[in-house]
């Protein structure tokens, strides 16, 4: 068990800089989630906590020691792949004990583990078996018990759902919770699916060009993004995010439509600024049909056309026109609805987000 | 023959089969009658007096012939043995090289762009007591003040030829292995680096498991090509000194056109063979186990 440690770690290929100072710290037993569109060193920083990539600068420490010159082997970590990474010509008996084999530890200690192992993950069937004769989710399954069994100060996983399709993901999405409960370690899991973050983590880290942009519990990213790339980010289907002009207490919107300016940013914008409206499609409803959270105390209405619906069974997404555009709305307790209706929508500015349109920060205090 | 219609695909194949029927059949079943036969090329009527396994059984109390038996044996094992240690250190060095591997890969080709008779005229040359570059670069560099007698004494002969064979086929091995490690997926070894694996331990429990199937082709490949090793002996030492690196083909060849003992020579031809097909068997084997113990899908 242990802490985790990065400071000003940056990574470099040539002149090309991929990780550019990364701060960050993470406490004993903490479940941290990396999470960034593709190719924003969310894996390159993973790959350097392993050992696996050269530290351009900066450091690491795992536990209070610094690491950066130690082999991926005296790191004590373990990692699961996104491919699985199972040693394809061993049994998986012998892939979950290979690491204690390595370690020359005794026989029956290395049976005892691999026999809690197989227990905790469910494998006990498929001990004898090769890789190749296992489905992608039991090979994924053996690749986390090949971690566990180690016994690591950290586990590190790579994207270790993105191979699976959808129905297993969230199968092993919870199992991989379950897990982290069980084994009470520091867990630092990359995944590109804000989702599966979400779900897991107690902190995000969200990443974006080599930088952090926000590290906060799912509800902090969720309810209170600290830049317009976070709150696009997070939230599936995604914030609203318009531009506008803050003009006499009302946004005016490019297209000609406005809305009333949310009391809480009164004293922090100025007419001419120019600004970015958020509005998670929850807090932006078809009348009657939102989170009945009653504490609703700026409601703006509007009627507005329907463009399209995507019906989900307990929900239902409309897109409404407002401006010119399709604004993405969560219809709950669904009625039937078909594109081209006026159905009254509001828009809860209470819960609405102000970003600064220059620089992409929130407004809110 | 009325009534005997053949069909069209016959018909179209039937000049392919003539062809084959007499260049590759016949031979063989005259060759294989052959050797039941006193046959000597030097008096023709002894090819049709049948004499049963009479050939046979004298090879099988033949000291010359178990002598190269054994010689091309051992030369096979040390050759095989070394061409795949060296043809494994070339395989890891080249996959390393990040820049201009396609033209080391090339330049690692270029001892197989030789015919193996220049191959063994070079070494003869080489390996010349008195003006080869061997001795010369020993003297010069003062290990040795005598002239080595390379191609003179028995087993020094012995192991220039191995050496000559080495220098020409280490390729093989090079190049299949390669393709084996450009092949191989790399996660396995990060996580044996994760998994607490020295770089040693990477390679004796993650690379080699992989690599080994692409080994046992390339030992196929030059088990049979070493079995039938002829051109670099016929070259560089004609079976001599007095026989002392006569190889089983070499004896063959020898036998059937030198002695003229057609009908013995290739009675020993098919005995070899069999050294051939045991050799075969067995790497396929070896291959079969190790592919399916790597879950390999080809």
């Amino acid at each position: 068990m242990a802490t985790v440690s990065l400071k000003k770690l940056t990574k470099r290929y040539g002149n090309m800089e991929i990780v550019h100072g990364i701060d960050l710290e993470i406490a004993d037993r903490e479940f941290i989630a990396l999470v960034g569109p593709s190719g924003c060193g969310k894996s390159t920083t993973l790959r350097m906590i392993a050992g696996l990539e050269d530290i351009s600068g900066g450091t690491i420490d795992i536990g209070g020691r610094m690491v950066n010159d130690l082999p991926p082997r005296s790191r004590n970590i373990s990692m699961v792949f996104q491919s699985y990474a199972l040693y394809p010509h061993m049994t998986v008996r012998e892939n979950l004990g290979f690491s204690l084999k390595i370690a020359g530890a005794a026989k029956d200690h290395m049976d005892r583990r691999v026999a809690e192992a197989s227990a905790i993950l469910g494998l006990d069937e498929l001990l004898e078996r090769r890789p190749s004769q296992l489905s992608g989710g039991q090979r994924q399954r053996v690749a986390m018990g090949r971690a566990i069994v180690r016994d690591p100060d950290v586990f590190l996983f790579d994207e270790p759902l993105s191979n699976l399709d959808a129905k297993l993901r969230t199968q092993m999405r919870t199992e991989i919770k379950k897990l982290h409960a069980k084994v009470k370690s520091t867990v630092i899991y990359v995944t590109h699916d804000q989702v599966e973050a979400m779900t897991l983590a107690d902190r995000i880290v969200i990443m974006r060009s080599g930088h952090i942009e926000q590290v906060g519990t799912p509800d902090e990213v969720f309810s209170r993004p600290a830049i317009r790339f976070v709150a696009g980010f997070i939230g599936s289907p995604p914030m609203n995010l318009h531009e506008a002009t803050v003009s006499d207490g009302r946004l005016m919107f490019s297209g000609g439509d406005s809305l009333p300016l949310p009391g809480q940013f009164k004293s922090k914008t100025a007419a001419g600024d120019r600004v970015v409206f958020g509005i998670r499609p929850d807090d932006f409803y078809p009348t009657g049909h939102g989170l009945s959270s009653g504490g609703e105390t700026e409601v703006h209405r509007a009627e507005l056309p329907v463009s399209i619906t995507e019906p989900l069974g307990n929900e239902t997404l409309v897109f409404a026109e407002f401006n010119g555009t399709d604004w993405v709305s969560r219809m709950l307790n669904p009625k039937p609805l078909k594109a081209g209706d006026r159905i009254g929508m509001s828009f809860d500015l209470s819960r609405a987000h102000l970003f600064s349109a220059e620089t992409g920060k929130s407004l809110r205090s | 023959m009325k009534g005997f219609k053949p069909s069209a695909p016959f018909l179209l194949l039937l000049p392919a089969i003539v062809v084959l029927a007499a260049v590759v059949v016949l031979p063989l079943i005259l060759s294989l009658y052959s050797s039941f036969t006193p046959f000597r090329l030097t008096r023709p009527e002894t090819f049709f007096v049948f004499v049963g396994f009479r050939n046979y059984l004298s090879i099988l109390s033949n000291a010359d012939f178990w002598w190269a038996f054994g010689r091309t044996v051992l030369l096979l094992t040390i050759a095989l043995n070394l061409e795949m240690l060296l043809g494994l250190g070339l395989a890891m060095l080249v996959e390393k090289a990040t820049r201009g591997q396609r033209i080391l890969r090339t330049l690692m080709m270029f001892p197989m762009m030789f015919s193996p008779i220049l191959v063994g005229f070079q070494f003869k040359f080489m390996f010349n007591d008195n003006i080869g570059l061997v001795n010369n670069a020993l003297q010069s560099l003062g290990i040795t003040e005598d002239a080595i007698p390379w191609l003179i004494e028995g087993h020094l002969a012995f192991i220039a030829i191995a050496i000559a064979e080495i220098w020409s086929s280490t390729s093989i091995f090079a190049i299949l292995i390669l393709a084996g490690l450009l092949a191989m997926p790399k996660e396995p070894i990060e996580a044996a680096r994760v998994d607490g694996c020295t770089p040693w331990q990477t390679f004796r429990y993650v690379t080699w498991p992989f690599v080994m199937p692409f080994a046992y082709i390339a030992m196929t490949i030059r088990s049979l090509d070493v079995a039938r090793a002829y051109d670099i002996v016929k070259i560089m030492t004609d079976g001599g000194p007095a026989g002392r690196t006569e190889l089983l083909w070499t004896l063959v060849g020898r036998t059937a056109y030198s002695d003229a003992r057609m009908g013995l020579a290739n009675a020993m031809a098919y005995f070899s063979i069999l050294l051939s097909i045991a050799f075969t068997v067995y790497f396929y084997n070896k291959l079969a186990a190790a592919r399916a113990q790597i879950g390999a899908e080809w």
